[in-house]
C-alpha cells in the first residue's frame, strides 16, 4: 500500500483501522508455537534457541500484522514496544532463573543449625557444619569497611559539590573515577603488599581496608549525584537567613538528600558484601569461629562459597552448603536493599497535603 | 530597628564579566524602595550585593562600598554570615525547606543560629506567622510539611521565615512573580505593614506593583547588550511615574522601550 493511497483513504477522517487489545498476546502466543514447531522440526536441542526464534518471530510478526492493518507509523510504534518487551524479558529471565536455582538448591541444607554452627572439624566432603563463622566474618568485615568507606566517601562528595573549586577538585574527581575502575583483586594486592612490609598474618580488618577502598568511589559518585539534586535555592534560602555554610550543609542540604545518600551507601555495601578476591588474599578463611577481626584469619560468606566449591573434590554435601551460603548472601543483600528503600521513603521530603 | 543603606561606587562581577557598574544610592530606613528595569540589567545582582549573597555565586566579586548605617558591609573583618542576619532576603520562587514542618521552617533561622527554649520559639514563630498574615491559615497544621501549602502561602511562609530572625533590612527579589493576583495583593498589603518595622527593598517587573507599594523607585538599564547595568535614576515613586527626569525612564514606564 503506497503512502499516497493511504493518504487518500485517510483524507477527512481521523479514524483508522486498529488492532484489538489482545493482538500482542495473540502474536506472542503464535510466534511461540511457530518457534517450538521450527525447533522440533530442525531438531534444535537448546531451549534458548527456541526462545530467540520466538522473540525474532514476535518482533517481525508484530510489524507485519500491524503494517497490514494499521499502517506503517503504527507498525513502527508497535515494533518499538515489542522490542522493549523482548529486552525486558531477556534481562529478567536470567535473573529469575538465578534466584530460582539458588533457592531450589539452597534450601536443602539451609536451617537454623546451618546458620548457627561452623565447619569446625567437619571435613569438606562430609555433610553437616554451617556458616556461622562466615556470617560473623562477613558482618564484621563489611561493617568495618562501611564505617571507614561511607564517611570518607560522603565527606569527599560534600567537598566536591559544596566546596571544591579548581584544580584540587578536578584531581579528586579524576582519582575517584580511576578508583571506580580498580579491580577488586588489585585492591587486595595493595593491602597485601602493606601486610607483607609489616610482616603481618591474614586478619579480618585487612579485608575491611580493601573493601573500603572498593566502596569509597561508589559512595562518592552516588552521594555527589544526590547532593547535586538539592536545589541551590534551598542553600541560598538558608545562607540568606544568616546560617553559616557548614550548618546549611548539615541541617538543610544533607537532610534533603539523606534518602538518596542512604540508598547509595546501601548499594555500595551490597556490592562489597559479595567481593571474594580481596578476602581470599587478606582474610584467608577459617573453619573455626573467630570473633576478633583484628587478629587471626576469619571466614566470610563469598569466600566460604568459593572454598566449599573448590576444595571439596565434588562432594555433594559441600555443593549443598555452597548453595545455601549463596542463598544467605543474596538474602542479606536483598534485606539491605529493602532497608535502604524503607529509609529513602521514610526520609524523603514530604509533600503531604 | 530599621537601618539605612548607603551604597557608593558599587561594581559587581561574575568572573571577568562586569554585571553592574558604579552604582550609588541611599535607601532610607522604614521605607520601601522598588527596583525596576528590563531583564538582565542587574537589579537582582545589585540586590544580592546588599547582603553579600552575590559572592555565593561562583566567580562573584564586588568593588565599592555598602554602608549599613555606618558600617561597610565589604570592609575588612566583616563576617558575611552576620551581615545576612541583619539583611534578610525573600526569593523569587517560594523555597520552604522540604524536610521541615511549617513550624520548623519559620524557626529554622533561629534554630540554626543558636539555641532557644521551646516556649520562646513558639512565641517567635507565632509572631512571625502573624506578621506574614499566615497565622490564621496554618495555626492548626504547624506540624505539616511547608511544601504542602499553596504557592502564595509558601511565599508568605518564606517571608515569615525571613522576619523571624529580626533583620534590619528585608530584600525581596520579585516576590510575587510566581503568584496569582490575590496572593500578590496579600503580599503587597504585607509589605505595607512590614515597612513600619523594616527597611524594604523590592525588585519587580510589575510597574503597577512598584507604583503601589514603594516610596522610592530606582530605574536600572544597560546601555547595550553585553554592557554592564547602570542605575539610571532614583527618585520618589510619584515623580518617577509622573515626571521622570530621564527620557529612558519615561520610555520604559510608558512601554516605548526597545
Amino acid at each position: 500500500m503506497s503512502t499516497a493511497s493511504l493518504a487518500d483513504k485517510r483524507a477527512g477522517s481521523l479514524r483508522g483501522a486498529s488492532l484489538p487489545k489482545w493482538s500482542p498476546w495473540a502474536i506472542a502466543a503464535g510466534s511461540l508455537v511457530v518457534a517450538v514447531g521450527i525447533g522440533l522440526a530442525a531438531g534444535l536441542d537448546s531451549k534458548v534457541q527456541w526462545g530467540l526464534i520466538a522473540a525474532i518471530l514476535f518482533v517481525l510478526g508484530t510489524f507485519g500484522v500491524a503494517a497490514r492493518v494499521e499502517g506503517r507509523r503504527q507498525a513502527k510504534d508497535r515494533v518499538a514496544t515489542s522490542l522493549v518487551w523482548v529486552a525486558f524479558l531477556l534481562a529478567v529471565v536470567p535473573l529469575v532463573s538465578l534466584i530460582w536455582v539458588t533457592v531450589a538448591r539452597g534450601v536443602k541444607v539451609l536451617d537454623v543449625y546451618f546458620l548457627t554452627h561452623s565447619m569446625g572439624v567437619v571435613a569438606d566432603s562430609e555433610p553437616g557444619g554451617g556458616i556461622y563463622a562466615a556470617i560473623i566474618g562477613s558482618l564484621e568485615q563489611v561493617g568495618l569497611a562501611t564505617l571507614i568507606g561511607a564517611p570518607v566517601g560522603i565527606l569527599t562528595a560534600i567537598y566536591l559539590v559544596e566546596y571544591g573549586r579548581g584544580r584540587l577538585a578536578k584531581a579528586v574527581t579524576f582519582f575517584v573515577d580511576v578508583m571506580t575502575g580498580i579491580p577488586s583483586i588489585v585492591a587486595g594486592l595493595f593491602i597485601l603488599s602493606l601486610m607483607l612490609i609489616f610482616k603481618m598474618q591474614p586478619f579480618g580488618f585487612a579485608g575491611s581496608l580493601a573493601l573500603a577502598i572498593l566502596m569509597m568511589p561508589v559512595v562518592v559518585r552516588s552521594t555527589e549525584e544526590m547532593l547535586k539534586l538539592v536545589p541551590n535555592e534551598l542553600r541560598e534560602a538558608s545562607l540568606a537567613l544568616g546560617v553559616p555554610k557548614w550548618r546549611t550543609i548539615l541541617k538543610v542540604v544533607l537532610p534533603t538528600s539523606i534518602g538518596g545518600i542512604t540508598t547509595g551507601v546501601m548499594l555500595a555495601v551490597a556490592r562489597i558484601a559479595g567481593e571474594t578476591a580481596p578476602v581470599l588474599l587478606l582474610v584467608f578463611g577459617n573453619p573455626f569461629i573467630n570473633n576478633n577481626p583484628f587478629e587471626g584469619a576469619q571466614a566470610s560468606l563469598p569466600l566460604y562459597i568459593y572454598q566449599q566449591y573448590s576444595q571439596s573434590a565434588g562432594a555433594n554435601a559441600a555443593y549443598d552448603r555452597a548453595w545455601a551460603a549463596s542463598l544467605t548472601l543474596i538474602a542479606f543483600v536483598m534485606i539491605l536493599n529493602m532497608v535502604a528503600r524503607g529509609i529513602a521513603r521514610w526520609k524523603a521530603p514530604k509533600t503531604g497535603r | 530597628m530599621a537601618k539605612r543603606i548607603d551604597v557608593s561606587g558599587l561594581t559587581a562581577y561574575y568572573g571577568s564579566h562586569k554585571a553592574i557598574e558604579d552604582i550609588s544610592m541611599t535607601v532610607e530606613p522604614r521605607s520601601v524602595t522598588a527596583f525596576i528595569g528590563p531583564s538582565g540589567c542587574g537589579k537582582s545582582t545589585f540586590l544580592r550585593t546588599l547582603n553579600r549573597m552575590h559572592e555565593v555565586t561562583s566567580g562573584g566579586r564586588v568593588e565599592g562600598k555598602v554602608l549599613l548605617d555606618d558600617e561597610d558591609l565589604y570592609g575588612a573583618g566583616i563576617d558575611p554570615v552576620s551581615v545576612r542576619r541583619e539583611v534578610g532576603m525573600v526569593f523569587q520562587r517560594p523555597n520552604p525547606f522540604p524536610t521541615m514542618s511549617i513550624f520548623d521552617n519559620v524557626a529554622a533561622g533561629l534554630r540554626l543560629n543558636g539555641s532557644y527554649r521551646k516556649s520562646e520559639l513558639s512565641d517567635i514563630v507565632e509572631k512571625s506567622l502573624k506578621g506574614a498574615n499566615l497565622w490564621n491559615e496554618v495555626k492548626d497544621r504547624l506540624n505539616k510539611p511547608g511544601s504542602g501549602l499553596s504557592g502564595g502561602q509558601q511565599q508568605r511562609l518564606c517571608i515569615a521565615r525571613a522576619i523571624a530572625v529580626e533583620p534590619k533590612v528585608l530584600l525581596m527579589d520579585e516576590p510575587c512573580s510566581a503568584l496569582d493576583p490575590i496572593s500578590t495583593l496579600a503580599i503587597e498589603d504585607l509589605i505595607g505593614e512590614l515597612k513600619e518595622r523594616f527597611t524594604i527593598v523590592i525588585v519587580t517587573h510589575n510597574m503597577q506593583q512598584a507604583a503601589r507599594v514603594s516610596d522610592r523607585t530606582a530605574f536600572f538599564n544597560l546601555a547595550a547588550v553585553g554592557q554592564p547595568g547602570r542605575l539610571i535614576e532614583i527618585d520618589d515613586t510619584e515623580r518617577i511615574f509622573s515626571n521622570p527626569s530621564v527620557q529612558a525612564t519615561e520610555d520604559y514606564i510608558s512601554g516605548r522601550f526597545g
